[in-house]
């Protein structure tokens, strides 16, 4: 049974309709990339799955695990195991990164039906994380991405999915702004993660990425449809010709 | 560090829905409703007062008579009956000589508000409970005084109000009304008349007090108006730390509190005054709830003295506070942190007032104002800076966070300097909570009311971490139970 299963989807932002049939279905540990123009609906493919307030699904279904995703709360969602990398991660004033992601966790476990962790288990757990991502300890206090350079951003959102081991992860561009060796770095934590039963969504511009990131599947999007799909080889081939070819088929 | 874990702790909010709503049995010793000398005089005669006291009291009462309301705050003040109120209620019984003797309705009482800070042990006796010493109000008599014995080796003092009025006539004649004159205003001049409790401390010279003093305040008798009186001396070089925590049962008429705090500290004395306030609020639809009509004023009388007073104020049906430092000495500091919450219908008028006299005298304020629901609020704050206060600094930081479209929040600064070297800095900002930030939140598995509750205890995170560790606990609870129901 594929893990997720997206048919004929289609929704709107603003009253303008974004996504126009979107049909992608991904098998348990499976890595699908997507590729596409800026503006061709990515991001609100990501944030109609996690279901944010504002984006109106039209037309079509999401089947998640077997379940209708679209009937769930998106905080429901999350403790289902969808995880969300923002694009443009969100600062949260005066609110400790290490209590946001135990708030998080713990929010998860207990919907699982898990004890609550306690805190000495916890910080071990999460600085052996941020180590892993060369996050120092000091980055774990400050307030979530207040203050954070835009690579720095993106590193803690790799953080969060690592502790929250997600089945689902939703990847918005989070190689977009690091530098190499934090490319290398949140690769290597995206592939730690890589199992059987848990798959990656990859949204990215860059062939780059999934040098490091190989994914099973590529899919152009254009114009809010999914106009292409292909294996490994279609990011190369894209990389070459870019996006020319397709914006007609969209039309 | 410790103010992350406090953070942490913040969890389970749904279990803590305003449980306060109670009230115990016991039998009570009223006096009968309304006002008048008799019942001053019957007062004064149950608390066993001195001469002097009396006569102040029926001065106080003679001059409240005919003295107007305040009418310069935002919040609408129904009308108050004061003749369909009890001024005098109290436990039937005689003080109990040790815990073992307190009602155990009493201590069931305190279970049910789930006290946080262990007080519950240190009530009972248990062993190895931390060093808080609890000076319980129960309605308007003391009914529990712990750790008397270590803090008497130091030659502290901390009973009722009453009982200091027998054992240190002295002191508190002496500084009683010093601070807040009965004249000042006509709620603090009905508690001059009437006060039947509260707390009075007094440090001596060069002693740090070697734990926080603490009392709860809860209402507990139907149609009750508490008149606390509170009075804090820091004889030269002393500390006090001293924490104010109140709960109140459900209640549909609106009760009345005016109470008065003062504070002294003398030569390079130092008073940290912490507040969480959570009396009963009212329902959603603003009935019932407490009158919070509040004096709290503290003297800086001695050089490098310095007073700081931390709150966070989430109950109310109406507040009306404005926690005040008069920097006499110079070189003297006087803080002002503030919480403020107001949900559903709430109102609150809320601020402090910064007067400087002596030089080189620095205030520091720092207030946040939560307004959701319904709710109106103002921070009205005064900075007066008089002729001979040279070198005299001020830094005001007003933020307002408001929850949803249909609520107030107002910032009123008043600022009058009076000499030419002094330096002062206001800044305000107006903020709601974002979507984004929200969607944040749930997009991570925390639930609308918990992310409200984070987010807006990040957002107050500068005065809580003001607060004394097991204070912290309590207040960040209260932050998410007060703001329960405001979104979605
Ligand atoms: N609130 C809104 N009202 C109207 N249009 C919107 C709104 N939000 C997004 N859009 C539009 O929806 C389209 C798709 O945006 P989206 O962010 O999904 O693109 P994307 O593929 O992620 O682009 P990028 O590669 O630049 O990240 C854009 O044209 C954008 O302007
Ligand atoms: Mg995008």
């Amino acid at each position: 049974m594929a893990l997720l299963k997206i048919e004929n989807l289609s929704a709107t932002v603003g009253g303008k309709e974004i996504l126009k049939g979107i049909d992608l279905e991904i098998q348990p540990g499976e890595v699908h990339a997507i590729m596409g123009p800026n503006g061709s609906g990515k991001s609100t493919l990501s944030y109609v799955l996690a279901g944010r307030p504002g984006y109106e699904v039209t037309g079509g279904s999401v089947t998640y695990d077997g379940k209708n995703l679209l009937d769930m709360a998106p905080e429901e969602r999350a403790c289902e195991g969808v995880f969300l990398a923002f694009q443009y991660p969100v600062e949260l004033p005066g609110v400790a990164n290490t209590t946001f992601l135990k708030h998080a966790l713990n929010a998860r476990r207990k919907f699982l039906g898990e004890a609550e962790l306690d805190a000495l288990e916890f910080v071990k757990a999460l600085r052996k994380k941020a180590k892993e991502l060369n996050i120092p300890d000091e980055m774990l206090k400050r307030p979530v991405n207040v203050g954070f350079s835009g690579g720095e951003k993106k590193r803690n959102e790799t953080l969060q999915m690592a502790i929250l081991e997600p089945r689902l992860a939703i990847l918005d561009e989070t190689d977009s702004g690091l530098d190499i060796d934090a490319l290398k770095l949140v690769s290597e934590g995206v592939n730690a993660l890589r199992s059987a039963d848990r798959s990656f969504l990859v949204i990215t511009h860059y062939q780059r990425l999934l040098d490091y990131i190989v994914p099973d599947k590529v899919h152009v999007l254009s114009a809010g449809r999914i106009v292409k799909t292909g294996g490994k080889e279609l990011a190369l081939e894209l990389e070459k010709t870019g996006y020319a070819g397709y914006e007609d088929e969209a039309a | 560090m410790a103010t992350t874990d406090t953070v942490e702790r913040v969890s389970a909010l749904e279990a803590e829905k305003y449980r306060y709503g109670f009230s115990t049995d016991i039998e009570m010793d009223f006096a009968p409703k309304g006002l008048n000398e008799d019942i001053v005089r019957l007062i004064s005669a149950k608390k066993e007062d001195p001469e002097w006291l009396l006569e102040w009291r029926l001065k106080a009462f003679a001059l409240w008579q005919d003295m107007p309301e305040p009418t310069w705050q935002k919040p609408d003040v129904p009308q108050i009956d004061y003749q369909d109120v009890y001024y005098y209620a109290a436990p039937k019984k005689d003080g109990p000589k040790s815990l073992d003797e307190v009602d155990p309705k009493l201590l069931e009482t305190y279970a049910k508000l789930g006290i946080p800070l262990k007080e519950q042990e240190v009530l009972a006796g248990v062993e190895g409970a931390p060093r808080v010493a609890v000076d319980a109000v129960f309605d308007s008599v003391s009914v529990a005084t712990t750790y008397r014995k270590e803090l008497e080796s130091h030659g502290i003092v901390f009973c009722s109000i009453s009982e200091a009025v027998k054992t240190h006539p002295e002191l508190v004649k002496k500084y009683l009304g010093s601070v807040v004159p009965y004249s000042d205003n006509k709620h603090a001049c009905l508690n001059a008349a009437v006060f039947t409790d509260g707390s009075f401390v007094y440090i001596p010279k060069g002693v740090k007090c070697p734990m926080e003093l603490s009392t709860y305040f809860r209402i507990n008798a139907q149609e009750t108006g508490q008149f606390e009186r509170t009075l804090i001396i820091a004889d030269e070089g002393s500390y006090v730390s001293y924490l104010e925590g109140c709960t109140a049962p459900m209640r549909d008429e609106n009760q009345l509190h005016a109470a008065v705090v003062e504070l002294i500290t003398l030569d390079d004395a130092e008073i940290k005054y912490s507040t969480v306030q959570n009396w009963y609020p009212g329902d959603e639809n603003g009935k019932g709830g407490i009158f919070n009509f509040v004096t709290k004023r503290g003297a800086c009388r001695g050089r490098n003295s310095k007073i700081s007073w931390t709150q966070v104020e989430t109950g109310s049906a109406i507040t009306w506070k404005y926690p005040s430092c008069i920097l006499q000495g110079d070189n003297s500091v006087g803080e002002f942190y503030s919480v403020a919450i107001t949900n559903n219908c709430q109102q609150a008028d809320t601020g402090t007032k910064m007067i400087h006299i002596g030089k080189n005298t620095r205030s520091r304020i720092i207030s946040k104002g939560i307004s959701a629901g319904r709710a109106d609020q103002t921070y009205r704050g005064l900075v007066r800076v008089l002729p001979n206060a040279s070198g005299a600094r001020n830094f005001t930081q007003c933020d307002s966070l408001l929850i949803g479209d249909k609520c107030g929040a107002h910032t009123i600064p008043y600022i009058e300097s009076r000499n030419p070297s002094a330096q002062l800095e206001h800044e305000a900002t107006t903020s709601r909570i974002s979507e984004d930030q929200l969607f944040y939140c749930l997009s991570r598995g925390i639930g609308e009311e918990e992310a409200v509750a984070l987010i807006v205890n990040g957002f107050c995170k500068e005065v809580m971490q003001t607060l004394p560790m097991e204070f912290a606990v309590e207040a960040q609870k209260l932050i998410g139970i007060s703001l329960e129901g405001s979104v979605g």
